[in-house]
C-alpha cells in the first residue's frame, strides 16, 4: 500500500501545474473559455487521459490542478465524452420533464451530451434552438444559456454508461473542487501574510489563522476522499465504489464552497470586490456543487448504504 | 496511489487474526469501569499476552524487545485488534506509547535495560506528569521545581491530568531545573518512582463522575540523579521526541470505533434529516480513514506522516463530537441515562478537543508550522 502520489503522478501534477501557470494565468482565465484554450488543453492530453492509458486516480491529479487554477470550460464533460464524441463537448444531466434547461458554455460547444437515467444522448449544438443567454450568470467565467427544448439526439450509451459517467464525473469534478479548495486556501494564506492591520500581518491573529488552518484541513480531508474514490474506481475490489464516490463529491463540494467563502472573509472588504479573485473560486464551487450530484443528494446516498434496521 | 495491502502485510494480518481468534476467548470478562485494580490487572495481562506472542512494542526496535514492524503492519495490527474487539492499550498507554519511546530514544543503555522490558511485559505501569494547574496549553511555563542536592533532585510542585496516576509505578515527570533560563530551556525530564515519600496521588472526578486522571502533589520528593533522562535542562526537546515515533496510526482504533457507532446508529435512525446528517458523518469518517492511510503511507515511504499527521487530531476530534451530538438527538429523552454507552461516549469525547493539545492549539500549529503564518507575539517571562 502506498496511498501517496506515485512518481509518475507527481510528474503529471507538476506538468499540469506548470501548464496552468504558463498558459492559464488568472488574467487569461478571467477572459473565459475559448477554442484556443480547448486546443491547448487537448494538446496537453487533458481530455484523452483515458484513451492514453491513464486511470481515474491520474485524472484526479490532473483535474485538481485545473481546479486550483480555476480553468474555465466544459472540461469534465469533454473528458468523459472523449472516446465517444469529437470536439468541445458540453453536458447536461436531466431528470424527468423539466420545462427548461441551463446549458453551460453553449456558444463554444460542438456537441451536447444529455444524460438521463436510461441513456446518454448526443445532440449537435447547432440543432439546439432557440437558446437564450442568461444575462448575468452566477459564475462570470461560465456563461449559461436557457434551452427550452432539446432535439431527440443520437444515443451513444445505455444505463451502464450513465452509471459509469455519473461515478467518474463525480470523482473528476470532485477533484476539480478540491483544487478550488486548495487554490482558495493558497490565495487567502498569501493575502493574510501580506495584509497588515494593527501594525501586524493579519495572518498573525489567531482569529484569522484559525480560519486558514480550517481551510487546509478541509481541503486535505476532501482530497483523501477524492483520491480514495478514484483509486476504488480504478480497482473495484478495494471497496464500495458508490459509497466512496458519493462521499468524495460531497466533501469536495463542501470544502470548495467553504474555502471560497472563507477566502472572501479573509480578504475583508477587498474580498467583496470584482477585482479580487476570491469570488471566482466560490462561484465556480457553487456551480460545480450542482453537477454530478449535489451535497444533500450524496449525503442521502451514503445514508442509504449504511446498515438498515 | 495504491490502496492495496502487500502480500506480506496480508500474511501478517492472517497470522494475527488466527492468534486473536485463539487468544481472545481466553480473556476474563472486562472489569468494571471504576475497578482500577481490576483494570490494571486486565490491561497488563493483555500486554503480557501481546509480549509472549511477539506483538508488544510493535514499532520498537528488535534490539529492545520490539517487533520493528513497518507502518503498514502497525496499521494492520490496529485494524485487526480493533475489529476483533481486543482490549485497548489502557493502562499501558503511557509506558508503551510515550515514556517508553522517550527512554528508547533519549535514555542511557542502563535506563533502557532497566525500564523498557517491564513495559513490554506488562509488569510496570507508567503515568504522565506533564501538565500543571498553571501550565496547560502553555506547558513550557511549568513551575514544578527540581533542585539538585548531592545525588538527588528535590522536587516540589503539583501535576495534573496524570493518566493512570493511581495505578502506576513510574511517572514521566518534567520539572524546572533552571528558573533563570528562558522557559523552554530550563526544563528536565525525570523518571519518577511513584512510591517515593512525599508523593500524594488524588484522582480527579471528571464530568463522567469518575476518572483515569489524577492530580499528583510532590512535596520534597527526592529523585535519584540517575533518573534524569537526557541532559539537564534539555527536557523540552525530549518531550517532543515521541512525535518522531508517530507513524500516522494515531487514531486508527478511534476511527474504526466511530464507524461502528455510525453503523449502530444507522439501524435506529429513521428521521430523514438525521439520516442525511448520519450519511454526511459516514462520508467524513471514510475520508479520515483514507487520510490515515495517506499518513501511514507517507510514514512508510518518506519516514514521517506528512502534513496530514498535523491535521488528523483536529479533524477527527471535531467530527467525533458531532457524531456524539447526533447520537444524543437520536436518543432524545433516552439520552438522560448516562449509563447508556452512547451517552457516556458523548460526555467522554468532550475531552478530545482539549487533551494533548486543544483544537485551538492544533490550529496554531497547522497555521504556523504548515502555512508559515507569523506567530502571535510571545509574552516573554524574564
Amino acid at each position: 500500500m502506498n496511498f501517496d502520489l506515485s512518481p509518475d503522478q507527481e510528474a503529471l501534477r507538476d506538468g499540469i501545474r506548470s501548464l496552468c501557470e504558463g498558459r492559464f494565468p488568472m488574467k487569461r482565465v478571467r477572459n473565459g473559455f475559448d477554442h484556443e484554450m480547448f486546443g491547448e488543453l487537448a494538446d496537453a492530453g487533458v481530455f484523452s487521459l483515458r484513451a492514453d492509458g491513464f486511470g481515474a486516480a491520474d485524472a484526479a491529479v490532473v483535474f485538481e490542478e485545473l481546479g486550483r487554477a480555476i480553468v474555465p470550460g466544459p472540461l469534465v464533460w469533454s473528458y468523459l465524452a472523449h472516446s465517444h464524441v469529437d470536439g468541445v463537448v458540453g453536458g447536461l444531466e436531466v431528470a424527468g420533464r423539466e420545462p427548461t434547461w441551463l446549458v453551460e458554455h453553449y456558444e463554444h460547444l460542438d456537441s451536447l451530451v444529455v444524460v438521463d437515467d436510461d441513456a446518454v444522448l448526443v445532440v449537435a449544438q447547432r440543432a439546439i434552438e432557440p437558446a437564450a443567454p442568461i444575462e448575468r450568470p452566477l459564475d462570470p467565467l461560465t456563461p449559461v444559456h436557457r434551452v427550452d427544448g432539446l432535439p431527440a439526439g443520437e444515443q451513444i450509451g445505455d444505463r451502464e454508461l450513465v452509471a459509469s459517467w455519473r461515478r467518474e464525473g463525480a470523482v473528476v469534478s470532485g477533484a476539480f473542487l478540491i483544487g478550488i479548495a486548495q487554490g482558495a486556501a493558497e490565495l487567502a494564506v498569501a493575502y493574510a501574510k501580506e495584509r497588515r492591520q494593527f501594525d501586524r500581518p493579519i495572518g498573525s491573529f489567531q482569529a484569522v489563522k484559525h480560519l486558514l488552518a480550517d481551510m487546509v484541513v478541509r481541503a486535505e480531508v476532501a482530497r483523501s476522499a477524492v483520491h480514495a474514490a478514484a483509486c476504488t474506481l480504478d480497482d473495484l475490489e478495494l471497496g464500495d465504489v458508490e459509497r466512496a464516490v458519493a462521499g468524495a463529491k460531497l466533501l469536495a463540494g463542501e470544502a470548495a464552497v467553504a474555502n471560497g467563502k472563507t477566502c472572501i472573509q479573509v480578504h475583508g472588504g477587498m474580498g467583496f470586490t470584482w477585482e479580487v479573485d476570491a469570488h471566482l473560486f466560490l462561484k465556480r464551487a457553487w456551480l460545480l456543487d450542482t453537477v454530478f450530484g449535489a451535497a444533500d443528494h450524496h449525503a442521502d446516498a451514503v445514508a442509504k448504504m449504511l446498515p438498515q434496521s | 496511489m495504491d490502496l492495496r495491502y502487500s502480500e506480506s502485510d496480508e500474511a501478517f494480518r492472517a497470522e494475527l487474526r488466527e492468534w486473536l481468534a485463539r487468544t481472545l476467548p481466553q480473556l476474563d470478562a472486562p472489569p468494571a469501569r471504576d475497578d482500577w485494580d481490576g483494570r490494571r490487572r486486565y490491561d497488563t495481562d493483555w500486554q503480557r499476552r501481546l509480549h509472549d506472542a511477539g506483538y508488544a512494542g510493535i514499532n520498537w526496535p528488535l534490539a529492545y524487545g520490539g517487533r520493528e514492524a513497518s507502518p503498514t503492519e502497525q496499521l494492520v495490527f490496529l485494524e485487526e485488534t480493533t475489529r476483533a474487539r481486543a482490549p485497548y492499550v489502557g493502562v499501558n498507554f503511557v509506558g508503551t506509547l510515550h515514556a517508553g519511546p522517550t527512554i528508547l530514544t533519549e535514555g542511557t543503555e542502563e535506563q533502557k535495560a532497566r525500564y523498557l522490558p517491564p513495559i513490554l511485559r506488562g509488569e510496570e505501569v507508567w503515568c504522565q506528569g506533564f501538565s500543571e494547574p498553571g501550565a496547560g496549553s502553555d506547558l513550557a511555563s511549568l513551575r514544578t521545581r527540581a533542585v539538585r542536592e548531592g545525588d538527588h533532585y528535590v522536587v516540589n510542585g503539583q501535576k495534573i491530568w496524570c493518566s493512570f496516576g493511581h495505578v502506576a509505578q513510574f511517572g514521566e515527570l518534567i520539572v524546572r531545573t533552571d528558573p533563570d533560563a528562558p522557559k523552554h530551556r530550563g526544563i528536565s525530564w525525570l523518571i519518577l518512582p511513584m512510591d517515593l515519600p512525599g508523593i500524594e496521588v488524588r484522582p480527579i472526578e471528571t464530568v463522567l463522575g469518575s476518572s483515569e486522571f489524577c492530580e499528583v502533589f510532590l512535596d520534597d520528593v527526592r529523585v535519584p540523579v540517575e533518573n534524569l533522562v537526557g541532559a539537564e535542562n534539555d527536557g523540552w526537546r525530549i518531550t517532543q521526541v515521541t512525535f518522531s515515533f508517530e507513524r500516522g496510526t494515531a487514531f486508527v482504533s478511534e476511527l474504526m470505533d466511530s464507524r461502528r457507532v455510525i453503523d449502530d446508529l444507522s439501524t435506529v435512525v429513521r428521521d430523514p434529516g438525521q439520516r442525511r446528517e448520519l450519511g454526511h458523518l459516514a462520508a467524513e469518517f471514510d475520508a479520515l480513514w483514507a487520510l490515515t492511510k495517506r499518513n501511514v503511507s507517507q510514514a512508510a515511504h518518506r519516514g514521517a506522516p506528512g502534513n496530514g499527521g498535523l491535521m488528523i487530531k483536529l479533524a477527527y476530534s471535531e467530527a467525533r463530537q458531532r457524531l456524539g451530538d447526533l447520537s444524543l438527538r437520536v436518543l432524545d429523552r433516552g439520552a438522560l441515562d448516562l449509563g447508556r454507552e452512547m451517552v457516556e461516549e458523548r460526555v467522554r469525547t468532550l475531552n478530545l478537543t482539549i487533551a494533548a493539545g486543544t483544537s485551538q492549539i492544533q490550529r496554531n500549529i497547522i497555521s504556523e508550522r504548515l502555512l508559515g503564518l507569523p506567530r502571535e507575539p510571545q509574552v516573554q517571562i524574564a
